[in-house]
């Protein structure tokens, strides 16, 4: 079937596409995009007038739940989630139960994924095996059977030994090896930032460094090895400096950030509200302020959304127990939205970061309008404004930091593979 | 509009005539010890039991009493009662007990007294003194000594001013 | 007069919402020193205590306050421990709501339970002590104590030392004392001073001869004995040699400068036997200062209309 998309303000950063244009669709590609009145007929046609039209979002860190925590969210859910918040691929991560380091638990996401999943779902696979620290997986193997990259995200392999083989190892395959940065010794008991809102609340806090030495440790492995790094959900000031530092130097390094750090700071624990919980935890402005900038020159590469749904009675407990996470794809967009809004970057910058930009770290042919690319489509008007309603999330996981808040960018149609989703 | 009562010299006369009725009604005068109730009465105690101890030169025992934990309307009041000091520094078991008010009205503030001092001893008798009396009881308490009797309406507020020091300005007033 | 019918933590008090307890707390003391301790105020109404951390002698004082105001009280003692899970914080609360309680006191491991069930909860929610965050009545006891002798707290030094990190008695008290216009230093060593304390107006110290001289109070605090298992300390000996209360450091203090200790004490590794038991020692005031001010709190928060 053709569908025909027009009057709609198409941005692709990887083209360098930013005008009033029409796109045509074939089936499940893109047949190509179109000057205004160029365009071939279609059998369906869409007005995007006043909306933006833009490659479908590449959230390359997400946690699908399926397989064993089913009751937090299952592919279903979460690719539903996924398209309403303009995403149209999702790599997963491997901490599920069994963790996703054999080709079976591989082979089930997708097959799930497939019969189930409402946009393109690539696995994550595990670095070792259980996520231990102990011993490798077979990388080969997961890569065959269908994961694109490899984290034991959740959890830093403390042991730099078993890091350094493992980026060594990756470069047969050139994909990168995603560093979750946490120092447990330093972190041990903490629940949110260290300092002085964690002396208020009486809460035990981690300290920033529990990320920046680990940040520095895999930064200099990578320089070692010349292995792929991708720095996950970075938080700090200290990271994005060193991050920018190992740049310059030419070192194999990609970062990421998530959009609660750029949006929130540890003064919103004051209250205890488990749902600001989060790991690595919220920081302060001056981390909120370089994280910014970071974006702003390109030292962090991707804003991705580390979303994490939680059962209501993983967090409705005390605070020192309370599962850490944000259920973040329904919001992330809108809230990339504001720094655009509030001239931090542009918005051809903003959906380079959350669609190009991943999709090139992955290593997969998404988030680009290009001929025979893909149908993946996100049309969102920008000035239409939202208060954002945990309770009516497509997500099972209703943990949102942002519940209440007005906010504007709403996905009106989102088009995955050419089947349409129509929203409002 | 408000009335003038008792001026300060009224005052003091109408002191010195219910110690002069106290010593008559209480032969056994030794026996007898003072106690004033938060605030009011406080004051108006100290200077009975001065004129006593001059009238009959012996020392009388004088003591404050706190009512505000024993109030019936702890829940109903819109500010809840301040608590202030109890002071009875002697044993009231056997003695009789003149408890000293400034104005009596429902005989509230009497009950509670009276529950206050069961938990300090066994009097032998309590008795009643107040400077004014002005009517709209809503419990069986009589007073044994009355400065004066004056009829109000429910909503006036009776206004006694006494000073520690200089009764010069003292007065009674209904506001 | 209080405006929330909770005491979850000093943070949350103003400077006379303070003054107002203390004074109210003097009223109790008359009531404490008679024969018949025991005034009806509270009559009828049902107080519950659920301690999920063991402790004798705040449950105790506040069982004891309880019904010194004709109360009824009624104790549970549960685990913390997350290993032992069974009903829910909030469960507890709900079914100790609907048994008709009009108080529920908690005490726990973690910081934040109280002001979850306050949200939660219509009856009057009071912190024993929530986890390194705040212990209300101790430091409105310790302030009366301090009072007592001083007749004023505006203008005093008062040196806490001790494992200020996790102390939630430090906390509450270095709120309150800052609140009330005293000047506060606190004593540790690095590794067991709270992130950014500065920050809350008080002198930092680690050395206790610098931070204890001329002081007006000096409060020590309990030091876990696990401390040293965790990494804090070398060794507890090594503590007391740095901050150990000893009759010659106390004599830096102010001549006339009173001891205190929340309780229990670990003779001999934050404070030495003769300080302890000594004349300028006022701990077990402390004590009888508790139930006074736990009755101004329950007598206080029973005439908080919502």
């Amino acid at each position: 079937m053709k569908i025909l998309i027009k009057n709609g303000h198409v941005i692709d950063p990887s083209q360098n596409i930013d005008g009033v244009k029409d796109i045509l669709i074939n089936g499940k590609k893109i047949q190509g995009i179109f000057s205004k009145g160029k365009s071939p007929s279609a059998d369906k046609t869409i007005d995007a007038a006043g909306c933006i039209v833009i490659p479908g979002l590449v959230d390359m860190h997400t946690h699908l739940r399926e397989p064993g925590y089913e009751y937090k969210e299952t592919i279903k859910t979460g690719t539903m989630a996924a398209v309403k918040g303009g995403f149209t691929t999702v790599c997963c991560m491997p901490n599920t139960d069994p963790i996703n380091d054999t080709i079976s638990v591989t082979e089930f996401i997708l097959k799930k994924a497939a019969e189930e999943g409402s946009c393109a779902v690539y696995p994550i696979a595990a670095i070792t095996k259980g996520e231990k620290g102990e011993a490798m997986t077979e990388l080969e193997a997961l890569i065959k059977a269908g994961s694109i990259a490899f984290s034991d995200d959740g959890k830093p392999v403390m042991n730099s030994l078993i890091m350094r083989r493992a980026l060594e190892y990756s470069k047969i395959f050139d994909v990168p090896v995603i560093s979750h940065c946490e120092d447990l010794n330093l972190s041990e008991g903490g629940v949110m930032n260290e300092g002085i809102v964690s002396t208020l609340l009486g809460l035990k806090g981690i300290p920033k460094a529990a990320e920046e030495v680990m940040v520095a440790r895999d930064i200099s492995l990578s320089e070692l090895t010349g292995g792929k790094l991708h720095i996950a959900h970075v938080s700090t000031e200290g990271s994005v400096r060193l991050i920018r530092e190992a740049k310059t130097r030419g070192v194999n390094v990609t970062a990421e950030t998530c959009p609660h750090y750029f949006s929130l700071t540890d003064d919103s624990l004051k209250g205890y509200d488990t749902n600001f919980k989060v790991n690595p935890p919220l920081r302060t402005d001056k981390d909120v302020s370089a994280i910014k900038l970071g974006i702003k020159d390109g030292t962090i590469d991707v804003i991705a959304t580390d979303h994490a749904p939680h059962h209501y009675d993983d967090k409705n407990r005390e605070f020192d127990t309370a599962a850490f996470g944000i259920s973040g794809l329904e919001t992330a967009f809108a809230l990339g939205l504001k720094l655009v809004e509030d001239k931090v970057i542009d918005l051809n910058t903003l959906i380079a970061r959350m669609t190009i930009a991943p999709s090139k770290i992955m290593g997969i042919s998404k988030g680009t309008l290009k001929k025979d690319a893909d149908a993946d489509i996100a049309i969102i008007d920008m000035k239409k404004k939202f208060t954002v309603d945990a309770g009516k999330f497509l997500s099972k996981g209703k943990n949102s930091a942002f519940n209440g808040w007005k906010l504007k960018g709403v996905v009106l149609k989102t088009i995955a593979m050419g089947k349409v989703y129509e929203w409002e | 509009m408000p009335r003038d009562i008792l001026n300060s010299k009224e005052i003091k006369k109408t002191i010195t005539r219910i110690t002069h009725e106290i010593i008559e009604k209480n032969k056994d005068i030794d026996n007898v010890c003072l106690v004033g109730i938060q605030r009011g009465g406080v004051l108006l105690a100290k200077k009975l039991a001065s004129e006593l101890e001059a009238a009959i030169s012996r020392n009388i025992e004088v003591g404050s009493l706190d009512i505000a934990l024993y109030r019936d309307d702890i829940y109903i009041k819109e500010e809840q009662p301040i608590v202030r000091s109890t002071d009875i520094p002697f044993s009231i078991t056997d003695k009789t007990v003149l408890l000293v008010d400034d104005v009596l009205f429902t005989g509230r503030s009497i009950r509670a007294a009276m529950d206050a001092l069961v938990d300090f001893g066994r009097p032998a008798r309590i008795q009643l003194a107040v400077l004014i009396d002005r009517g709209h009881r809503e419990l069986p308490i009589r007073p044994d000594y009355v400065g004066k009797n004056i009829p109000t309406s429910f909503n006036d507020r009776v206004e006694v001013n006494i000073d520690e020091e200089d009764s010069s300005e003292d007065s009674v007033k209904i506001i | 007069m209080l405006e929330s019918k909770d005491l979850l933590g000093i943070k949350e008090l103003r400077a006379d919402d303070i003054y107002h307890l203390l004074e109210t707390s003097d009223g109790f003391m008359d009531v404490l020193r008679r024969d018949i301790k025991k005034v009806p105020p509270l009559r009828g109404k049902t107080v519950v205590s659920l301690f999920y951390e063991p402790s004798t002698r705040t449950r105790t004082s506040f069982t004891l306050a309880a019904k010194r105001l004709s109360a009824d009280i009624v104790n549970f003692s549960l685990s913390s421990s997350s290993v032992v899970k069974g009903e829910s914080i909030q469960d507890t609360a709900l079914t100790i709501q609907s048994l008709g309680a009009d108080f529920v006191i908690i005490r726990h491991a973690s910081s934040g339970v109280p002001h979850s069930l306050s949200r939660l909860l219509n009856i009057s929610v009071i912190n024993a002590g929530d986890g390194a965050n705040e212990h209300p009545t101790q430091a409105l006891l310790d302030l009366f104590t301090i009072r007592a002798h001083k007749k004023k707290i505006e203008g005093l030094t008062v040196a806490i030392i001790g494992d200020i990190a996790h102390s939630r008695v430090a906390k509450s008290n270095i709120y309150g004392l800052t609140k009330l216009g005293a000047n506060v230093r606190v004593i540790c060593p690095p590794t067991l001073m709270p992130a950014e304390i500065n920050q809350l107006g008080v002198e930092v110290h680690h050395s206790i001869e610098d931070g204890i001289r001329k002081a007006d109070v000096v409060m020590t605090l309990r030091l876990q004995l696990e401390r040293q298992s965790k990494g804090f300390l070398p060794s507890l000996k090594e503590y007391f040699n740095l901050y150990g209360l000893t009759s010659e450091r106390l004599k830096l203090a102010k001549k006339d400068a009173i001891v205190m200790h929340p309780g229990p004490m670990n003779r001999g590794v934050e404070i030495a036997s003769d300080v302890a038991d000594g004349l300028q020692s006022v701990i077990l005031e402390q004590v009888t200062n508790g139930i006074a001010v736990r009755m101004a709190v329950l007598y206080l928060l029973s005439g908080v209309k919502e």
